[in-house]
């Protein structure tokens, strides 16, 4: 198994970072990752409490605060369970054994022969003493060594399905950023245009004079704001200026489209993976493109964020993936230092990628620097999450293959184009903040690239297929300009390569004429890659399923995420009139070792939830300057529209963690995809399958005849 | 020119002052930090903000306060913990992020009190005024199930 130690946790962490025993009964746990709707707070509890042995009710776990908890970077990339709680994990069983070995040297017996639990110490001869007698006299700030963890046959909370601790609390009020109320809180929304609209200062003072008694205006740079007292007062005067300073018509910003990548200029690498195959000769080539959309986040609650500067300190409430970067970020833009910047998470809406709740940061960082000494609140709008957050870039995949009288793949080059993954603060140095890049624009440029593959890729995630294949070729197209800002949205590029990928393999099955499971098998040596497959089959019948294209089908998927973490193997039906409807999907995930079964299923079946939204209804449109505004012009999926899920897990507790928000959603989308196909008997290589791509393929299929 | 409006909410008669366009939501969150109900889009179209007027289910987000004289609202402040819907809800751990949860509970509060044993179908159609982004519709609508078949006929 794979150690935490070696999975990317900051081996820099000292056991004193990540856990103490300062408060009376019980232990303090302090993780720099944050709980973004994925239940990452207990299932990180529950972690703490196996290996300190201690009841997770009496774990007290501070997250995301740059002055109490270590610096952990994003919470992204379904790895808060793989790092944060393989450090903890380790942090705490040292800490355990730290106490352990105090006490059996304080009174002169073994350590092996000390009994613990909850927390109390009991030596052979009956003394007994606790971890916060011992800890008095211990000096926790020691490296994080690679002790001895608890083996799985031990485990008492990893494993059990512990309710969400923070659940309860949403059920009513007061548990999110916007409930936050400070009694001098003043209220600012940022007033914006396109990128490259100038603010009309006349115009301006215009509606300085007009609204003098009710709100006030800053402008720094490009950077506009209105303030007031009244959240009513300041949004109602925001909506006006914007239309009096950037009228929507004078709007000329327009997202590419992804059939138009390829003439746009990009910069292009060139990756190859080693072949597993024995050459052989080609009997044929096929090619195919495959293209997802652009896709906004779509959070119920917009972004929103506190901020308040007292004349040296800046103190900064978020919902934030990243609250040490954002600080980082915040002290470039405003000229501070960062030791002057405290930044805390408190929870927000669902976050599924890089959202606005950075930018929104930012600009109540900017208006509280600028009015020292108050609080100020900044909600953004509908309309700020659906045109000004990031979006999810939109991709273009092609595929072409070799392949021999058998059907299997000779030859394989996966070409991609695609804009950015990756605009997070302080990605490529830059701050990347909205509001930063409109106050000083030069200075928060941020330089184009991309994720590299080693750290699991943008673009390139899953553009290597899993399978037994040839030599695989790679070529990344890196779009620079795509019209419209792109950053992370779950699962990043491995959601449309997946879904090409997948949809590739269920074409060369169909073209050899081998059944579209049978032959993903005969490709592929990972045995619990295979597992997933079968399991999933078995659940959804798949051998008795009828053959007929007749507007009913099944599809298959698989993919392993990132190629090197959680397995997933999903099965879809779809039912086709003149929409698609998704009726069930199953799903087998192996995501090694699982610290909260009930959690990984709610995350699992999330990410189906999710992915078929954005497979059958979701497109920021292109080509146009009408960018969606409210929901009914960016449907997502409603309560009727939504399949019966049912997933199942492997489990593999001797394996290590592997994470499991991101997983399924390559995989839905692609048997989604697969599903139509069988449905139709053609095939849309182009999501969302909308009404419009529906009758375009029925249009083209009367031209064949 | 603020208006004195006298509204019962969740049980208590109160009277606020407040301007001709406020909404119950902006009167609900600023004024009587009532935190329960929240905003999610200002136009219709998500549910986050529903709260129950008179027992029917209604936006927040576009309800001018000033027409609510004299009427009954309840939010989500008022549920009980350990009553039948917030029971099944955490029994069920409906809920990812828990943002759109508020609204759907009122929803589903109002559709009880009208039918103590509505059929799934009936629960889909009163959840169609709601977005959920989680991806917790499936359990959200077996913890309605739950909270009836818990609470009984005419609960």
């Amino acid at each position: 198994m794979k150690g935490p130690l070696d999975q990317g946790f900051q081996s820099s962490l000292l056991v004193s970072n990540c856990v103490t025993f300062d408060t009376p009964d019980e232990a303090t746990v302090r993780t720099g990752k944050v709980e973004i709707g994925q239940g990452i707070l207990t299932a990180l509890r529950q972690m703490a409490a196996e290996e300190l042995r201690l009841s997770p009710g009496r774990i007290r776990l501070l997250s995301g605060q740059t002055d109490a908890t270590p610096n952990e970077g994003y919470t992204a990339g379904s790895l808060s369970v793989v790092s944060s709680g393989g450090a903890i994990r380790l942090a705490c069983a040292q800490a355990r054994t730290m106490m352990i070995e105090r006490f059996a040297s304080r009174v002169g017996c073994l350590p092996s022969a000390v009994t613990v639990e909850e927390g109390l110490l009991c030596s052979p001869s009956g003394l007994v003493s606790s971890y916060w007698n011992e800890y008095r006299g211990e000096d926790f700030r020691v490296a994080i060594r690679d002790v001895s963890l608890t083996p799985s046959k031990d485990f008492k909370w990893i494993g059990q399905s512990l309710p969400r601790a923070d659940l309860l609390s949403k059920l009513s009020g007061g548990a999110f950023i916007h409930d936050l109320n400070f009694p001098d809180m003043i209220h600012a929304h940022a007033i914006r245009g396109h990128a490259s609209d100038e603010i009309d200062h006349h115009e301006l003072r215009k509606l300085q004079s007009k609204y003098v008694a009710e709100a006030s205006f800053l402008s720094v740079g490009k950077f506009l704001a209105v303030y007031s007292g009244s959240e009513a007062t300041t949004r109602r005067i925001s909506e006006v200026a914007r239309q009096i300073l950037f009228p929507d018509s004078a709007r000329a910003q327009y997202a590419v489209d992804p059939a138009e990548y390829p003439s746009r200029p990009s910069l292009t690498t060139v990756l190859e993976a080693p072949g597993n195959t024995s050459p052989r000769n080609s009997a044929r080539q096929i090619r195919a493109s495959y293209s997802r959309p652009y896709l906004s986040h779509g959070s119920i609650g917009p972004s929103c964020a506190l901020a308040h500067f007292d004349g040296k300190t800046l103190r900064v409430w978020t919902h934030s993936q990243g609250v040490f970067p954002l600080r980082a970020a915040l002290a470039t833009v405003l000229g501070i230092e960062e030791p002057n910047v405290v930044v805390h998470h408190v929870h927000g809406a669902g976050c599924y990628g890089h959202n606005g709740a950075d930018d929104v940061a930012c600009d109540a960082a900017v208006v509280a620097f600028h009015t020292p000494r108050r609080h100020v609140r900044v909600q953004w709008t509908r309309r700020d999450e659906l045109r000004t957050a990031p979006y999810g870039p939109a991709s273009l995949v092609q595929i072409e293959a070799g392949i021999d009288k058998d059907g299997r793949p000779t030859s394989w080059h996966v070409e991609i184009w695609s804009p950015t993954h990756i605009q997070r603060p302080g990605s490529r140095g830059a701050p990347g903040l909205l509001g930063g890049e409109e106050v000083n624009f030069e200075a928060n440029k941020m330089p184009p690239g991309d994720v590299p593959l080693e750290r699991g890729g943008g673009a390139t995630r899953n553009g290597f297929a899993l399978y037994r294949l040839p030599a695989q070729k790679l070529t990344h197209h890196l779009i620079e300009d795509a019209g419209v800002r792109t950053s992370a949205l779950r699962g990043l590029g491995a959601h449309a390569n997946v879904f090409a990928i997948e949809s590739f393999i269920d074409e060369l099955a169909i073209a050899a004429s081998v059944d579209p499971l049978d032959y993903r098998l005969s490709l592929l040596d990972d045995e619990r890659a295979k597992a997933v497959l079968l399991k999933v089959a078995e659940m959804a019948s798949w051998s008795s399923r009828p053959q007929s294209a007749d507007g009913s089908g099944l599809g298959i998927a698989f993919s392993r995420y990132k190629n090197i973490a959680a397995y997933a193997a999903v099965i879809a039906k779809v039912d086709i009139d003149e929409h698609v409807s998704v009726r069930n999907v199953w799903c087998c995930v192996d995501a090694g070792l699982i610290v909260n079964p009930n959690g990984v299923l709610s995350q699992i079946e999330g990410g189906i939830v999710q992915a078929t939204s954005w497979t059958i209804k979701e497109s920021i449109p292109t080509n146009t300057s009408e960018l969606p505004r409210r929901w009914e012009e960016y449907p997502i999926l409603q309560f009727s529209e939504v399949p019966e899920v049912m997933v199942e897990i492997i489990s593999s507790p001797e394996e290590g963690p592997l994470g499991v928000g991101e997983v399924a959603v390559g995989p839905t989308s692609a048997a989604i995809g697969n599903a139509v196909a069988a449905a139709l008997g053609q095939r849309i290589r182009k999501l969302p399958f909308v009404r419009d791509q529906l009758e375009k393929l029925l249009l083209e299929a009367d031209d064949d005849e | 020119m603020p208006f004195d409006i006298f509204i019962t909410i969740n049980g208590n008669l109160v009277c606020v002052s407040v301007d001709e366009e406020e909404t119950l939501l902006d009167t609900l969150r600023n004024r009587l930090n009532l935190r329960a109900t929240r905003f999610g889009c200002g136009e219709e179209a998500c549910g986050a903000c529903t709260v129950l007027v008179d027992g029917i289910a209604h936006y927040a987000c576009t309800y001018r306060t000033i027409d609510l004289q004299g009427c009954t609202v309840r939010t989500a402040d008022s549920l009980d913990p350990n009553g039948p819907l917030i029971t099944a809800f955490v029994h069920e751990q409906a809920g990812q992020c828990g943002y759109c949860l508020t609204g759907i509970l009122m929803s589903a509060s109002g559709l009880l009190m009208k039918n103590g044993r509505p059929e799934r179908s009936q629960i889909i159609e009163t959840l169609e005024r709601h977005l959920c982004r989680c991806g917790s519709h499936g359990r959200i609508v077996r913890a309605i199930e739950r909270a009836a078949s818990a609470s009984g006929p005419g609960a």
